[in-house]
């Protein structure tokens, strides 16, 4: 029986080696693994570690804003292998002048509702999705919310100086 | 035997019609089983024995938008939410009032963000605001007491 929580780092050189350049880059933290992959070569990495390496559940998949820099976007994968007790951590990083991104649901179910998620807060586009709408938002809904550049208050806090004029300008509803 | 031997001859007691209807619209408004959030665990608390609704003649809390005279709005209403709730207000019929229970019905509370309404004021017409986050249950029924007063006090033409 193994722990619940090991380390993977004995793990990284393994996928490494069998996937070759297909991992960018590989990021060990207080025994956490990150194997960083290009948009083109995710599915392949994700396939790989599914079959190969026994991940067989996608605990999350998230998006992460960078503003300021470039890539702006970076899509995460948190995969758990239950038999072996191991989890690992998968990034991609993504332009914001082109948020598109290949769909996991082929190789994770669950990736379905989680890639909807990160389309209605982020806007990043999965490509094979088999149901690309929003999730969270109400339908009619403009713009994704989780972008730094989206606004996080609506309304202006009302102190005794501006409450009336807060007041007189909310959209008070009628019988 | 009993009251009506100690009451006397009484005779006629005279009132206005608005008075008499504005009393008995009052003592029996039946609230809408509705709940959004926290705020519903105290509205649950304020119907159970020990702070005990049915004092006010107020105990039946009606599952059915048609069979309700009050709409108790207990929580945040996302903006998700709230086409189904003005849905159930345009459902009740008339004569009809509503609470807004709690900061967050009332003015959006600590979530002043993309997804909550602020104030549930936006989306139906609100009788009496309840403050608390979440108001105990005596802060309630203080509201719900204040709009008994408003109902007693509302002229017949108004659910022309």
């Amino acid at each position: 029986m193994s722990q619940v929580i090991a380390p993977s780092t004995g793990l990284a050189p393994d996928v490494a080696t069998a996937l070759g350049d297909a991992i960018q880059d590989t990021l060990v933290f207080r025994g956490e693994v990150t194997f960083v992959t290009s948009r083109e070569r995710l599915i392949e990495v994700l396939t790989h570690l599914r079959d190969q390496q026994r991940f067989e559940m996608l605990a999350d998949e998230t998006c992460v804003d960078y503003l300021p820099q470039e890539p702006r976007f970076a899509l995460i994968y948190q995969l758990t292998s239950l038999s072996r007790g191991l989890r690992v951590r998968v990034k991609t990083y993504l332009s914001e002048t082109d948020k598109v991104a290949p769909s996991a649901c082929g190789v994770y179910v669950c990736a379905n509702w989680l890639e909807r998620e990160i389309y209605d807060l982020f806007g990043v586009r999965f490509e094979g999705h088999p149901d690309m709408r929003r999730i969270l938002m109400p339908p009619g809904w403009e713009g994704h919310p989780l972008l730094k550049e989206h606004p996080v208050k609506v309304e202006e806090v009302a102190f005794s100086f501006n409450r009336q004029r807060i007041d007189a300008d909310k959209p008070y509803a009628q019988e | 035997m009993g009251l009506e031997q100690k009451l006397g001859d009484m005779g006629v007691v005279t009132t206005s019609l608005e008075k008499a209807i504005g009393w008995a619209r009052s003592n029996a408004i039946w609230p809408m089983l509705f709940g959004l959030a926290c705020c519903a665990i105290e509205m649950m608390s304020t119907q159970a024995s020990r702070y005990d609704l049915s004092r006010f003649g107020m105990e039946l809390m009606r599952a059915s938008p048609r069979q309700s005279d009050l709409m108790i709005v207990a929580g945040r209403v996302s903006r998700k939410m709230a086409p189904v709730v003005r849905t159930l207000y345009d459902q009740m019929p008339d004569p009809k009032w509503v609470i807004a229970m709690g900061d967050c019905a009332s003015c959006g509370g600590v979530f002043n963000n993309y997804a909550v309404v602020q104030g549930v004021d936006e989306i139906v017409p609100v009788d009496v605001y309840v403050a608390g986050c979440p108001p105990r249950p005596e802060t309630l029924i203080d509201g719900i007491l204040k709009l008994q007063d408003k109902i007693k006090k509302e002229p017949l033409n108004k659910w022309q």
